[in-house]
Parts: structure tokens; C-alpha cells; sequence
């Protein structure tokens, strides 16, 4: 029966069904509770990162599209934020289990969109979605007891701008406060991946969402220019680069918009010798590998104490070779694919100037799907503080490991960037753990643990990884007027 | 009243817990509200706001990582300090503002109390705005709020004295130093505060006050790229938006100019301001399963 | 290092004389034991929680089941064994399927002492080992001289294997050496004559990091399998402390060369937790540990699950209790 003298314990492919999504051949703009085509019509393809095949036409919105969806959720803003608090809750409820009820579906469609692996959109992105909206429900009737005064009010018409990394989860985590607080939104989804937030526009409708209260405009770089500089905006709220985020401070600059910005990182994942070296490894690989690695929180440079080096290094190499990429929609994958050819090339770029600048690159033997955007899970040794992969982001599945011997270099060493997003610290000596973590300048600490997250913690960065907190009940400040 | 004559004071920047003159040797006029000669203030360059910078950056390790039970006794000192020269400070800002006697006191009275304020605040700031989180899993998480580090300040221009207060104390109680451009037109309690701050127990650099044209002095502090945040109080519309933009090139955290009433209480809005939230996340594990059953 | 040894083949000895200093005294053990890295019992336990989400289907489960049935110790430890109980398990060890003669046999029959002759009659001629429990399993309270006895009895009966357990009691009272000493007072009853499973009683031992120090002392004391449990405790084998006795045997070989089995024992009853075993295996040691040579599962109801699950791969159709043997 079984196939006993083939020694390899080899998994047969377990692919997700893609048959639980129906994605329409095309898009148009949410705006005021109804899709339409964008003004001229124009449109631009979607496709899956993993295959290159297209999944569904998308409107382009225009900046009169933009307009079009300021105005209504100006419009709809009087009775939203008029509304009882524990009434925006029942709605915010009514979502989070909607999506609770289809989160397959969603899972499925993300990972369709944005190649990333089924297991991570089934595991992670959906349970953290609804989470997010189920945490915010419960704050829109107890915002008095939040720490920002009595009755605290809304700042009118949000103007939100989010990533392609985790586009339904970064979604949630603009709307789900937006909506508690009792501001309306526009929202304008990643080019590269339109579709879960078009989805979510039909679970507005469901939950029986008012109109305008939520709207959804596809389109690229200039469509979101447009809605940070819309008149009409009263909140800008934007994850993505630091180049894109500093160019919309500017834009806002002068005026009374309040900003939030989430931005890029280069998080530092320091292990001293007295790690639990094999949680360790898990974390590093977790840190840097899970999503392809595009996660602006992610531990792309490794400082290792220099005593455990080798032993690290050879854990490490071993763990990667176990890594199975491929078929984003198989259960079993670890790595899915790139996110988009302009993502990979970039990835290719800065890996090639790790190489060209000295240091010694590494991946595990593994093959890579003939269509589709793929990059090796990959790692650079003897890498060193100058090197342009030790301080720019690179957005892929590139580790950079450097040493230290001591932890006051490794904190210097941590520091030592324009970003201050996240940091992790591997050590079992509680007092080290707490000083060295009072000494990073990041905004999150992963501590023995590496990427996780939770609508209450509050999540942000120091110096150009941004301002502002999303999360907890630090995340309600960037939508009041406090 | 004796014809003695009096002996002038020469004001001096206030740069690293010293008391240098401007590096550029220029001073310029000021004048009390009717126009009468005051002083010859120190004229700011480019690059006393650089070597400024310097200084607060210097200080910023030391003063934030000192307790915060330490640097509200600190702030407190500065109170006993200014209570001690209560008088001096009357006479500047009548001078500088123009107003009563009494309401210039009151001005004084205010500022005093201000400090006290936040001297309290110091070890109470981070019990409001930290906190541990209660996330779905095995972790210990735990927010807590850190300065931002240097933050650049354009004291109120109308306000010299109190309003300047409302803006340093809350900044530095939390545990960021500052370089802080005076009033440009009534900068006299300014540099005078330096000499109070001086001799009051505040580390060197933690405070640093400027004198000169606003205009000239803060494009630098907001373009600077080790300068962590600023303050725009004492700016106009057109400054605030010139400067903001120059902000961005490092992201500094922006403190919009709004309409303040600096004799209200002051909430905690301006120390909240220049804080940043930093998570830790910590697994708990357990006690370990298990026990005999025979 | 060169090759692999067995911990059981004449060149472990030599090898083992390299970690001499470690063993070369209590305190010089205690300070090794003691400098393993720690463990993070989340980390650990998240990591084996995401390997048992591995989507095992088609013809990887049709392989994983028989790999599983073919590592298998059937078990029967009961005050109530009998002789035709006992020759009932042998029995369907041989013929775990008897509508199915292409199902493999289990590794082994476990037993008490005084059941291996039993065993043993019906087994000859096959390959089917039988292993024995000792050293006054479960709870190993008795005098050293006893557990000698208790486990030169068993082999003279015939035991290819001996189960033995640990004395916890030393281990949580920080006498590492008598641990230590003890199982290789044991190990050196076995001679060649039997391979050795020294068991942790892990749920006792109750953390991860006394698991791990276990796991060496066992090790360093020329343990040919490393065995989770008894099987008479409330916490037996898991996959985190058989996700971590698995990295020690990992690390252990890269340091001596010498390679150690692990049993998980006690708890796993359906194919599905069977597979999230083989699954940590593989991803943590390989393929190097995946035949009963090098792993094992202490069970017995866990194999009329792989039976029906075989029988439904197969036809087709879900099985049923009446379809497989109840003995």
C-alpha cells in the first residue's frame, strides 16, 4: 500500500480550495454604499503574485472619485457620530463576526491576491481581523473611560492609506478604531492588492453598515495622493515607506490634519550566548521569514554574540533547509511568493549589493516555481554596520546577521538606524532582558518571542518608522480630538 | 532712592549649562513694550542652534535615564529657585509685556506654580499612559511611555515668561532636553531662567535657550536630522507650515501652534506630546503540567 | 565527527569518554546540566502547536500510517495481564490486521517482567521484539540491587529491550550522578544483550528544562532510546517535551556522533496525533530517525486508529470499530 522503501516522509501537496472564493471579473469604486466605475473609467488588472494570473479588473480612482467619496462620508458622519456609542458597536460586532463566519473565504482570497502562504492567512491575518474590530466594538460606548476626557470626539472623515503586506489586517486596524471612535473613512486598499478590501465593502453591506460610513476607492500611488490632500480630510492615517510617509507629512503640513504614520523598519533580533538557542532560531526564522519577510516589524538584521556564532549560524542553516516554498494555497508552504515584480526587484537588488559589498550569502537548496515572483529564504553573514543591507529595508526574506560582543554594543549597534520600529532580545537572564529593552529605542520589544501581535498591544514606531500607535486603547488617540 | 549707578547685566545664551555669547559676536536690541532700550540680546546663529543640539543630545542619556523621582526634585528646585528671584522676574516681564505690576506678579506666580506642577508629574506620567496589556496568549505585555529625546522648542512670543515655562517644564519633565528659542521680541526672562536653571540642580544641556529672529534660527532646529521634535508655540502660520515641512526629513514629532490660554491649567497634553509609547512583549510560560498519579 | 554510531555499538564507549569531564564528577555534571540552554516553554510549545498544523494527506498519510503501526510498541502494563492477554497483543503485533496481510507489524510487544516468556513464545521467528519495563516501573522506588534483578529477570526471559525509568526522586533532589549511575548500572545489565529506553516519567520531572537535563543524563549514560513516559501519569507524551527530547538527541549526535532513539509513551491514541509525531520527527531530525530502529510510540489503542484509518485509505469508506481486533 504505502510506498515503504521510499524512505522520505514526503507530504503530498494539501492545496486549499480555491473554490470557496468567487471573485467578479471586475471592481468598481464603494463609495456611499454602492460600487460604481470610476469616473473615465479607467481600470487596472490584479493578479496573483504566484502564478501571474489575473484575478479581477479593479477601478482606478480618480481624484474626482476621491471627492466623490469625501463628501459622502462627510455626509455621513452627522448621524454616524451622532450615533448612540454602544449602537457603532453593535455594527463593529456585527463585522467582526461576519468575518469570523468567512474567514475561509478571506484566507483563500488574500492569499490568491498577495502570495502569501495559507497558513499564515488562516493562522494569523483573519483571526487578528476580526479581533481587531471585536476589541474596537467594545471601546465605542466607554471612550469616556479611555483617558482622553469626557465625551471625546471624533475628527470627521479619515483618510486611509495601507499596504500590501497584510491588506485586510491593516484594514482593520484603520477602520475598526475610525468607525469605534465615530469617524467615517475613505479608504484606499494597495494597488497590488484591491480585492479583501472590495470584499469587506460587501460585509459593510451585510452588517448593514450606513451608507458612506465606510467607502473603498482602488486605484495607485496618485489616487491616495489625492485623498491625503483632500480638503475635506480631517485624519490621515498612512502604513507604508518612510519616502511616502514623509512626503504626505509634508503635504499635510499646515494644515489641521491630524497624522498618524506607520513606516518602515530594520528591527534588530539580538541573542545573547544565554539564549534558549532553539526558540531562538524559531523566532529568527519567524522574525524574518514569516510573510516573505515583507513586514515593515520584521528582524532583518540578526546581532548574535559573537561566543555563539557558529553554533547559532549552524541551527539556523539547518532550520532554513527545512522551509518548504511554493504553492502559496498548499498548507503545508512556509514561503509563498513575492509580492509583486517591482517588490522582487528590489529584494534582488539590495541581496545582489550584500554580495557585491562583501558579505557572504547563503540560501537553502530549494525550487522555485517557473511563473510567479519568488526569492530563496535567504541570509548574509560577515555583514557589517556600513553595509547598505544592514540599513535599508529590504521588504523581502534577506536576514542579515551581524555580531557583538557585549550588550551595550549590541544596543548601540540596535540603535544604530534612521528606524526604531521593533527590536527582539533572546536571553533567559530576566535583569538583561529589561535593561537592554529600556535601552532600545523601538516601538515594540519582542522579548524570547518574536512578530506578534494583538488588538490590544499598541504597535508604533520611534524615529522614522513613524508616529502614532495602532492598537489597544493608545490606538483610539489618533482618531479623536484630544 | 540712592543716585548710585546700577551695574548692567549682560545676557548670555544659555548653551550646556554655560554661558556663551553668540558665536556669530552679533546682539540685537531689546526694548521694553513702550520701546525703550532694555538690553543688547544675544543674536543666534545657525550655528549656536547646532552646537545647541550638540549639548541637548549630550544630555539626553543622563537626564532620561535619571528616576523620575530625581528630576521632579529637580523641577522642584527650580521652583524654590525662581521663588527666591521672584522679584527680578516680576520687573522683566512687566518690562517685557507691558503689563500691571500685579499682573505681571501673577504672570510670575503662575509660572512658579507651573514648575511645582510638574514636578509632580514626573513619576505620575508614566503610571496614565503605560499600562499592561491583556493580549490573547501566554505573554506578559507591557506599554510604557520614553522621551523622544531633543526637542526643539519655539517658546510663545507673547507670553515670555509663563508661557515660556508651559512649554520647557512639561518637555523636560518626562525626560527630554531642549533647545528653546525665546520670544524674539521679549527674550530677557529667557536667558535669566538659564541662570536660574543653572544653579538648580537641572544637568547641563538639559535646557538650552536661544535668543534672536525665530525665523532665522528655527529652519535649522527643524531641519536638523538629530533633533527628535518640535514644538511650535511661538510660531506664525506661514513659519509653522515652513517649518513642519522641513520636520519631515527626519519625521520629528510635530507640535502644532494652537491657541493656548498659558494661565489655564495646562493638562498633560504638552508632556504627552513628546513621549513614545514603547510594548514589550515577555512569554509567561507556566508552572509546568504534570504530578504523580500513583 | 565521523558517522553515526548507535548508542548501543562498541564505539559509543569511545566517544562518550570525550564528554568524560562532564560526568567526571557531581558537581562537574550539575554545572553541565546546568549550562544547556535553557528552554522557553511558549516558544516550544507554539513551535510544536504550528508542526501539528501540517496538512498530512494522500499518499504521505498512506506512508505515515504504516511507518507508525511499523514503530509501534504495543503495550500492555496491567496489574490484570494474563498470559492469554499478553498472547493476544503478541499475537496482533504480527498480524495487526488480519483482513489485511500487507499492514506491517509493530516494532514490539512491552510487558512486564514476568510476561516475557509469554511474549516471547508466540513471537519467535519474527521480527517483532519484545521489550520489557524494569527497574520497579512505574514508580522506580526500590534498591538498586532489585531494579538489577528486577531487569537481569526480564532479559534472561528473553527481553530484546528494557524499559527502564529514571529515579525521579534523585533527579528533583539535584543528585544528577546517582541518576546517572544508576542507568548505567542498568545499561550495564543489558550488556548486548538488550537495547536500553530510559524514561523520564517527563509529567514528574514537570518543566522543560529538567526534561532537557534528563535527556542528557541519559544520554551521557548510554541510554539507546530516550522514552518520555510511563503512560501511568495525568501528562505523558506530548509534542513539545517529544519536540524537545527530539533536539536533544539532535544535539547529542552532533557533539558525539552517537545517535539516540526517543518513545514518546502514553496518550497518543488516534492516527492524527501519531502523524503530528512523525511530523515533528521529520522536521526536527529527519529522516535519519524515521524507522523503528530510532523511534517508537508506546501505545496500544493507537493502533486499531491506524488500522481503521489504513482500512479507510484503502476502500474508500470509513471503518469501524467491529473491522479491526479487540484483544
Amino acid at each position: 500500500m504505502a510506498d515503504m522503501a521510499n524512505k522520505a516522509f514526503a507530504y503530498a501537496p494539501a492545496p486549499e480550495s480555491r473554490a470557496v472564493v468567487d471573485i467578479a471579473p471586475s471592481y468598481g469604486l464603494f463609495i456611499d454604499g454602492e460600487f460604481a466605475e470610476a469616473t473615465g473609467g479607467k481600470v487596472f488588472k490584479t493578479i496573483s503574485p504566484s502564478t501571474e494570473e489575473v484575478l479581477s479588473e479593479v477601478a482606478q480612482g480618480s481624484a474626482e472619485d476621491v471627492d466623490r467619496a469625501v463628501k459622502a462620508a462627510r455626509k455621513a458622519f452627522e448621524k454616524w457620530s451622532a450615533l448612540p456609542g454602544a449602537e457603532r458597536a453593535k455594527y463593529l460586532f456585527r463585522i467582526a463576526r461576519i468575518i469570523q463566519e468567512r474567514s475561509r473565504e478571506l484566507a483563500v482570497l488574500e492569499t490568491l491576491d498577495n502570495g502569501k502562504p495559507i497558513k499564515e492567512t488562516r493562522d494569523a491575518d483573519l483571526p487578528l481581523v476580526a479581533a481587531h474590530f471585536f476589541y474596537y466594538a467594545g471601546w465605542a460606548d466607554k471612550l469616556d473611560h479611555a483617558g482622553y476626557g469626557a465625551n471625546p470626539r471624533p475628527l470627521g472623515v479619515a483618510g486611509q492609506v495601507i499596504p500590501w503586506n497584510f491588506p485586510l489586517l491593516m484594514l482593520a486596524w484603520k477602520i475598526a478604531p475610525a468607525l469605534a471612535t465615530g469617524n467615517t473613512v475613505v479608504l484606499k486598499p494597495a494597488e497590488t492588492t484591491p480585492l479583501s478590501a472590495l470584499f469587506f465593502a460587501d460585509i459593510c453591506r451585510q452588517a448593514g453598515l450606513p451608507k458612506g460610513v465606510v467607502n473603498i476607492v482602488t486605484g495607485d500611488g496618485t489616487t491616495g495622493a489625492a485623498l491625503v490632500a483632500h480638503e475635506g480630510v480631517n485624519k490621515v492615517a498612512f502604513t507604508g515607506s518612510t519616502a511616502v510617509g514623509k512626503a504626505i507629512a509634508r503635504t499635510v503640513a499646515g494644515t489641521d490634519k491630524k497624522l498618524t504614520l506607520e513606516l518602515g523598519g530594520k528591527g534588530a533580533n539580538i541573542v545573547f550566548d544565554d539564549a534558549p538557542i532553539d526558540q531562538a532560531v524559531e523566532g529568527i526564522v519567524q522574525g524574518i521569514f514569516f510573510n516573505q519577510g515583507q513586514v515593515c516589524c520584521a528582524g532583518s538584521r540578526l546581532l548574535v554574540q559573537e561566543s555563539i556564532q557558529d553554533e547559532l549560524l549552524d541551527s539556523l542553516k539547518r532550520r532554513l533547509s527545512t522551509l518548504r516554498l511554493g504553492d502559496p494555497l498548499d498548507k503545508n508552504t512556509d514561503i509563498g511568493a513575492i509580492n509583486s515584480a517591482e517588490q522582487l526587484a528590489r529584494i534582488t537588488e539590495l541581496a545582489d549589493s550584500g554580495e557585491a559589498e562583501g558579505a557572504e550569502r547563503w540560501a537553502p537548496a530549494c525550487e522555485l516555481p517557473e511563473n510567479g515572483f519568488w526569492f530563496r529564504p535567504t541570509l548574509f553573514t560577515g555583514v557589517t554596520q556600513a553595509h547598505r543591507i544592514a540599513r535599508e529595508e529590504i521588504f523581502g526574506p534577506v536576514l542579515s546577521v551581524l555580531t557583538f560582543r557585549t550588550p551595550g554594543e549590541a544596543v548601540a549597534k540596535a540603535n544604530n538606524s534612521q528606524y526604531g520600529l521593533s527590536a527582539g532580545i533572546w536571553t533567559e537572564k530576566g535583569s538583561r532582558m529589561l535593561a537592554v529593552a529600556s535601552k532600545l529605542r523601538a516601538g515594540v520589544i519582542w522579548a524570547n518571542t518574536f512578530n506578534k501581535f494583538d488588538p490590544t498591544s499598541p504597535f508604533g514606531g520611534f524615529k522614522e518608522s513613524g508616529f502614532g500607535r495602532e492598537g489597544g486603547r493608545h490606538g483610539l488617540e489618533a482618531y479623536l480630538d484630544v | 532712592m540712592s543716585d548710585r549707578l546700577s551695574v548692567f547685566k549682560t545676557y548670555k545664551l544659555f548653551v550646556g549649562g554655560k554661558f556663551p555669547r553668540s558665536e556669530s559676536g552679533r546682539v540685537y536690541e531689546v526694548t521694553d513694550s513702550k520701546g525703550n532700550w532694555l538690553a543688547n540680546a544675544p543674536l543666534s546663529s545657525r550655528k549656536d542652534a547646532r552646537d545647541a543640539v550638540v549639548a541637548a543630545r549630550k544630555a539626553v542619556g543622563g537626564w532620561s535615564g535619571a528616576t523620575a523621582y530625581n528630576r521632579g526634585q529637580v523641577l522642584y528646585r527650580v521652583a524654590e529657585m525662581l521663588e527666591g528671584r521672584r522679584d527680578q522676574f516680576v520687573a522683566e516681564v512687566d518690562d517685557a509685556e507691558g503689563l500691571s505690576k500685579a499682573k505681571a506678579a501673577a504672570q510670575v506666580d503662575a509660572a512658579i506654580d507651573r514648575w511645582v506642577w510638574y514636578a509632580g508629574w514626573t513619576d505620575k506620567i508614566g503610571q496614565i499612559t503605560g499600562g499592561t496589556n491583556p493580549v490573547a496568549g501566554p505573554f506578559f505585555n507591557v506599554s510604557s511611555t520614553e522621551p523622544t529625546g531633543v526637542v526643539a522648542v519655539l517658546a510663545p512670543q507673547e507670553s515670555s515668561f509663563l508661557g515660556l515655562v508651559s512649554v520647557i517644564a512639561p518637555a523636560i519633565a518626562t525626560g527630554n532636553t531642549v533647545v528653546v528659542v525665546a520670544s524674539e521680541r521679549a527674550p530677557l526672562p529667557a536667558l535669566s531662567l538659564g541662570e536660574v536653571l543653572a544653579t538648580s540642580d537641572v544637568p547641563g544641556g538639559v535646557v538650552n535657550v536661544l535668543s534672536g529672529r525665530t525665523a532665522e534660527i528655527t529652519p535649522s532646529l527643524a531641519a536638523h536630522q538629530d533633533v527628535n521634535a518640535i514644538d511650535l508655540a511661538g510660531a506664525d502660520a506661514e513659519l509653522a507650515k515652513e517649518l513642519e515641512i522641513a520636520a519631515a526629513d527626519n519625521l520629528k514629532r510635530v507640535l502644532r501652534p494652537q491657541p493656548v490660554d498659558w494661565a489655564a491649567a495646562p493638562g498633560t497634553d504638552r508632556m504627552t506630546a513628546f513621549l513614545e509609547t514603547r510594548t514589550v512583549w515577555h512569554p509567561t510560560g507556566s508552572l509546568g503540567a504534570g504530578g504523580s498519579s500513583y | 565527527m565521523p558517522t553515526t554510531v548507535t548508542a548501543h555499538g562498541n564505539d559509543a564507549a569511545t566517544r562518550l569518554k570525550e564528554l568524560a569531564d562532564a560526568t567526571a564528577s557531581d558537581s562537574a555534571l550539575r554545572r553541565f546540566l546546568h549550562g544547556l540552554p535553557g528552554v522557553d516553554a511558549v516558544g516550544l510549545e507554539a513551535r510544536a502547536a504550528s508542526l501539528g498544523t501540517r496538512s498530512i494527506k494522500t499518499t504521505a498519510k498512506a506512508y505515515a500510517i504504516d511507518l507508525a503501526i511499523s514503530m509501534i510498541d504495543l503495550t500492555t502494563l496491567e496489574g490484570a495481564d494474563t498470559p492469554g492477554k499478553v498472547r493476544a497483543l503478541a499475537a496482533k503485533a504480527v498480524n495487526p490486521d488480519p483482513t489485511d496481510r500487507t499492514a506491517p507489524r509493530t516494532a514490539a510487544v512491552c510487558v512486564y517482567p514476568d510476561m516475557v516468556a509469554t511474549a516471547k513464545a508466540v513471537l519467535a521467528g519474527t521480527d517483532v521484539k519484545v521489550a520489557s519495563v524494569a527497574t520497579a516501573f512505574p514508580a522506580g522506588r526500590a534498591a538498586l540491587p532489585v531494579k538489577l534483578a528486577d531487569t537481569r529477570d526480564a532479559i534472561e526471559a528473553g527481553a530484546d529491550e528494557i524499559d527502564m525509568v529514571i529515579d525521579r526522586g534523585a533527579f528533583l533532589a539535584g543528585r544528577y550522578m546517582d541518576v546517572l549511575e544508576e542507568i548505567r548500572a542498568v545499561k550495564a545489565e543489558c550488556g548486548d544483550k538488550a537495547r536500553l529506553k530510559v524514561i523520564f516519567e517527563t509529567g514528574e520531572l514537570s518543566t522543560y528544562d529538567n526534561i532537557r537535563r534528563a535527556s542528557w543524563i541519559g544520554m551521557l549514560a548510554g541510554a539507546d532510546f530516550i522514552k518520555t513516559s510511563t503512560g501511568k501519569v495525568a501528562v505523558n507524551a506530548t509534542p513539545a517535551n517529544t519536540l524537545l527530547m527530539l533536539e536533544a538527541v539532535r544535539d547529542f549526535r552532533a557533539l558525539t556522533g552517537v545517535q539516540v532513539g526517543v518513545k514518546p509513551a502514553g496518550g497518543i491514541r488516534t492516527t492524527k496525533d501519531a502523524i503530528k509525531f512523525l511530523v515533528l520527527v521529520n522536521e526536527t531530525v529527519g529522516e535519519e530517525w524515521l524507522d523503528n530502529t530510532w523511534f517508537r510510540f508506546g501505545a496500544s489503542s493507537l493502533l486499531n486508529d491506524l488500522l481503521m484509518q489504513r482500512q479507510k485509505l484503502s476502500t474508500g469508506r470509513y471503518s469501524g470499530p467491529d473491522y479491526v481486533t479487540v484483544d
